[in-house]
């Protein structure tokens, strides 16, 4: 399974859950079947069917926007990371 | 009195032309070279001296910050304190928003400088600071906010001197990693890379932020700060509090170097990298020096310990 990990500001939807455990073979199948188990949290992670610009996806420390996308690929090991986009620090 | 040819005239004209050393002994191996620009050699200790000079002068010399004017900037310490030193030599008072979960050293180092400090909610992190200050900027005019997340001052600093000396310290550079706070350096140095060396790669090192410092109340209360020009990025990679850690210590056992906590992230990220690559160069920016963080005690307790307290700090 992989596991996606919910950050605070989602949580509401997952009932307080930090990850949640799907299967798929890239990174949209695992939001397909996360968004099937929480409705809800498309709305809120997705825009017309494409990523939110307020949230970033990772697959273990990499962001998939450099990579292939919602179709970079995720096996049973993997943790895709969903991040809200926030100021930097360093400032 | 005539300027003295091996001597700036002002701090303020200290600021740049930073060492930049080679990391013989971290380097993974034979095929990769790793250099380091050593950031914290500026006047207050940080990068952030380039962009608060950069912001300054922009603003004075296109009117929008005028003579004895405050400045008034969310901050959580390094700019601040860049912009405190900079406005006393300059004679513009300064406040700075700063989220009440930095280091003291921070907090100290604003006031020695002579600045106002406001604390914001450090459950807020960096965007409490920024909405506060823009709240208070609301209702006083008389104040000026340069807004390093939004001025492109920011990224044409490091477009003009950054880029520019990296080039002529390693002009074989292939792969440069900085860590991503405003996004100014990563914009700036690549844009400087993409016209001068386009085949060299740009890479962001990212903190994975703390549980409690996500305290937002929705995910619009997140932005992408307009300075960063994501186009310029050939990749981006999450680090870890423990990560950065565990790099920052490597740095100064293995290499010698006392940098900041965004420091070891960087480095981590390039390590990573430089293991991937069978032969190359790699310039990793450190952003500043460890003595922000001495409180912290980021050098010696136990890692997981740290991991735990990290989890609500500040520390990028």
């Amino acid at each position: 399974m992989t596991t996606v990990r919910i950050p605070p500001v989602l949580r509401d939807v997952t009932g307080g859950s930090r990850a949640v455990d799907v299967t798929g073979a890239t990174v949209a199948e695992a939001l397909e079947a996360l968004f099937s188990r929480h409705p809800s949290l498309r709305e809120r992670v997705t825009d017309d069917g494409r990523l939110s610009r307020f949230i970033n996806v990772y697959v273990n420390d990499r962001d998939v926007r450099y990579r292939e996308g919602l179709e970079t690929p995720v096996g049973p090991d993997d943790t895709v990371i969903l991040l809200p986009a926030m100021a930097g620090g360093g400032g | 009195m005539p300027a003295l040819a091996g001597a700036a005239r002002d701090l303020v004209d200290a600021i740049g032309s930073t060492p930049m050393v080679e990391l013989t002994r971290l380097a993974p191996h034979d095929g990769v070279r790793l250099f380091a620009k050593l950031e914290g050699n500026n006047p207050t200790g940080s990068v952030k001296d380039r962009v608060a000079r950069a912001m300054i002068e922009s603003a004075l010399a296109d009117g929008t910050l005028r003579p004895r004017q405050t400045i008034l900037e969310p901050s959580s310490g390094n700019t601040g304190i860049s912009l405190a030193m900079i406005g006393s030599r300059l004679g513009h008072p300064v406040r700075v928003v700063l989220p009440d979960n930095t280091t003291p050293e921070r907090e100290q180092l604003l006031r020695i400088y002579g600045a106002e400090i406001i604390f914001s909610a450090g459950a807020e992190g960096s965007n409490g600071a920024v909405r506060l200050a823009a709240e208070l900027a609301a209702h006083d005019a008389t104040l000026f906010v340069p807004d390093q997340y939004g001025n492109p001052a920011n990224p044409r600093a490091h477009e003009l001197t950054t880029g520019p000396e990296i080039l002529a310290q390693v002009p074989e550079l292939d792969v440069f990693v900085a860590g991503l706070g405003t996004g100014g350096t990563l914009t700036g140095v690549g844009r400087c890379l993409r016209r001068e060396r386009p085949s060299a790669r740009v890479i962001a090192a990212e903190p994975l932020p703390g549980e409690r410092v996500q305290g937002l109340r929705s995910l619009e209360d997140g932005f992408v700060p307009p300075v960063l020009d994501e186009s310029v990025l050939d990749d981006r990679y999450l680090v870890a509090n423990r990560d950065a850690v565990i790099g920052l210590r490597r740095l100064l056992r293995e290499e010698g170097i006392f940098a900041g906590l965004s420091s070891g992230a960087a480095v981590t990220v390039a390590l990573r990298v430089a293991r991937e690559m069978k032969s190359g160069t790699i310039v990793v920016l450190l952003a500043d020096g460890g003595w922000k963080y001495l409180s912290a005690d980021l050098w010696t307790r136990p890692v997981d310990e740290l991991d735990e307290e990290l989890d609500g700090a500040l520390l990028w």
